[in-house]
């Protein structure tokens, strides 16, 4: 027996609704982007598999998910930063305590 | 070839190349010992067997029955993933390493390699970048502040001078045109080393490459003069033994890397009757790969210490910009000579 | 031989991914998701992507996520006490998400599932992807290079400090005795 694309796509959509799952309901910040991380490698997936199967000598699909991996990287980095600065000032991570735009 | 007979050789190959490394890093070390001493007008060890030979041995043994202690408030899960983890790593890296040309016996090619990818050099990129998780774990799970301090800058450290070994890498690459280190090796043939045209990327790699294995001069994350012992402070027996089996590993995975892309693999003078044609190449490459472990002993032997802000400005103020450089004249050099 | 491969590190990405759910401090959800991350690297290289199942580990594993976890520990990040919002997030998040999944699994299954199987690779696909990327897609790839640029400069404006003394000390410095503070403080 050979996987199919579909098993392929059941499993990203998976790992994404995980991913959606975690953003929604974990309450540290740092695990809220985590979550984010998570979602799109799920995506990634769904992208190389697409590129497989689909099409022959195919490799755009390859290109997007390097793309998305350097969009992840900036975003990880300025998200970082961000965070960094938010627990210097308030000195939390609980998402639940960010809810004012002052101090 | 059948799944269970790919697997019973595939499992083979990788215990020999097990067994051949962790004899390999024993031997090493008791060498360093030895250069080491005869640098500083000492001896070494001398004691076990003829000319201290069977040491690695009495020290595995000792390791082995040492107490192994957890400190009071470490994260237990993660203070035994972390010395798995890194050795684990560094050893995995060897597995595309190839230490000659296939041997052909009997009509059967052997390949003295465990895989050959046709990515390879960025496989070994990709498993040495990991290791640092077995370092960065160790120190945050101990519950130490010496080994949150080592940890943190070996951290930074690994993740600032990888970027200066990966674009070293890029200037030999692009004159080789293929990730695969067996084709790297071919593009080097009739003594056409990269190190003759890429001599910045050789230094730059060097340096970059002291950096990644934590070796002195940049050794900070061990500093024993202000850290304790840095990262593995806290650790003790077979733990210890992991973290000293992982940087010698890697010592052997960059050695190993230099000698591939640099300087021409396992190509050197043939002579001699056709067995010697065969014995050669392996030869010539484990020479090579001798005379880097020899660099690495004797620089430690003689350089000092960096100060942890010079040695990141040296990173990212010299090495990195550098490296750029590099390979902007060398991908201007090999358009124009296209 | 194709299929246990699937079966083994599908499992093993879904088991990271719920264990990051699962785990209560950020330093395991991290480590989950390089699981995660590894696994998917392994369904990549099943999949006939090796450049970008090593680039996965590359820069993913080994560089964004090394990048979150020193974040972690610079940060001494322990779990955090549910507040009230958080717990009526705890009670609808679960079943919102599930639905999602199921929605679009069965979405997927029900259009793909008759896609033959392997319709093979270039062969020297790292020559193919930068062929692609400088001719075909030059101007995404010079965007994101842009996009890098602002990326840098914008961590740094946001994670240097404000005061006088941060700017003279080096900086290495400086993330030591951040990093021993937040220690100590988290033992008082």
């Amino acid at each position: 027996m050979v996987v199919s694309l579909a098993d392929y796509l059941v499993l990203s959509a998976l790992l994404f609704a995980l991913g959606v799952a975690g953003f929604l309901f974990k309450k540290d910040l740092i695990t809220v982007f985590i979550s984010i991380e998570l979602m799109l490698n799920g995506v990634n997936l769904t992208f190389v598999a697409f590129s497989h199967y689909l099409r022959q000598n195919a490799i755009d699909g390859n290109l997007f998910v390097f793309f998305v991996m350097v969009v992840a990287a900036a975003e990880a980095a300025v998200g970082l930063a961000i965070i960094i600065a938010v627990v210097r000032n308030r000195n939390t991570l609980n998402i639940d305590k960010m809810d004012l735009m002052k101090n | 070839m059948t799944v269970s007979t790919f697997f019973v050789i595939a499992i083979v190959k990788a215990l020999v190349a097990l067994f051949i490394l962790t004899t390999l890093i024993a031997y090493i070390q008791l060498a360093e010992r030895k250069i080491v001493a005869r640098m500083q007008s000492r001896v070494g060890p001398t004691r076990v067997g003829p000319f201290g030979l069977l040491q690695p041995l009495a020290d595995a043994v000792k390791f082995i029955l040492k107490e192994d202690i957890v400190p009071a408030g470490a994260e237990k899960g993660l203070y035994l993933l972390a010395p798995i983890l890194s050795v684990t790593l560094a050893l995995l890296a060897i597995a595309v390493i190839p230490v000659g040309p296939p041997l052909s016996l009997h009509g059967w090619l052997i390949p003295l390699q465990l895989t050959n990818l046709n990515v390879g050099l960025l496989y070994v990129l990709g498993v040495t970048s990991l290791g640092v998780y077995g370092i960065v774990l160790a120190g945050w799970s101990s519950n130490s502040k010496y080994s949150l301090l080592g940890s943190l800058r070996a951290g930074s450290q690994m993740v600032s001078y990888e970027l200066a070994l990966g674009l070293a890498l890029v200037g030999p690459v692009l004159l080789a045109g293929t990730l695969s280190l067996n084709g790297i090796v071919h593009a080097q043939a009739g003594g056409h080393w990269f190190l003759w045209t890429q001599w910045v990327a050789f230094f730059i790699y060097l340096t970059a490459a002291f950096a990644e294995t934590n070796r002195i001069p940049f050794d900070l994350p061990e500093a024993e003069g202000e850290l304790g012992a840095g990262y593995h402070t806290e650790y003790s027996a077979m733990k210890f033994a992991m973290f000293f089996l992982a940087e010698y590993a890697n010592m052997i995975t960059v050695s190993c890397v230099a000698t591939l892309v640099f300087l021409g693999g396992w190509s050197g003078p043939l002579f001699g009757p056709p067995a010697l044609h065969i014995l050669l190449p392996i030869f010539w490459f484990c020479l090579k790969v001798a005379a880097f472990l020899f660099l690495f002993i004797w620089v430690r032997g003689t350089l000092p210490r960096f100060r942890y802000d010079q040695l990141m400005a040296f990173g990212w103020k010299v090495l990195v910009p550098l490296a750029l450089a590099n390979v902007m004249v060398t991908s201007l050099v090999a358009a124009v000579l296209h | 031989m194709q299929l246990a491969l699937f079966i083994i590190f599908g499992g093993l990405a879904l088991a990271g991914a719920i264990n990051l759910l699962v785990q209560k401090a950020p330093i395991h959800s991290a480590l989950s998701l390089v699981l995660v991350m590894g696994a998917l690297a392994v369904l990549f290289l099943l999949l006939g992507a090796e450049f970008i199942a090593f680039i996965q580990i590359l820069v993913y594993a080994g560089a964004i996520m090394v990048l979150f976890v020193f974040v972690i520990m610079l940060l001494n990040a322990q779990p955090s006490e549910p507040s009230r919002s958080s717990r009526i997030a705890r009670w609808l998040g679960p079943p919102v998400a599930g639905l999602l999944g199921i929605i679009l699994a069965a979405l997927v299954a029900s259009r793909y599932h008759r896609v033959p199987a392997n319709m093979g690779q270039p062969m020297f696909q790292v020559e193919a992807i930068g062929n692609a990327l400088f001719h075909q897609y030059l101007l995404p790839f010079e965007v994101t290079s842009v996009l890098f640029l602002v990326g840098v400069a914008g961590a740094v404006m946001l994670a240097s400090r404000p005061d006088e003394a941060a700017q003279n000390a080096p900086a290495g410095h400086l993330a030591e005795t951040e990093a021993i503070s937040r220690k100590k403080g988290a033992g008082a």
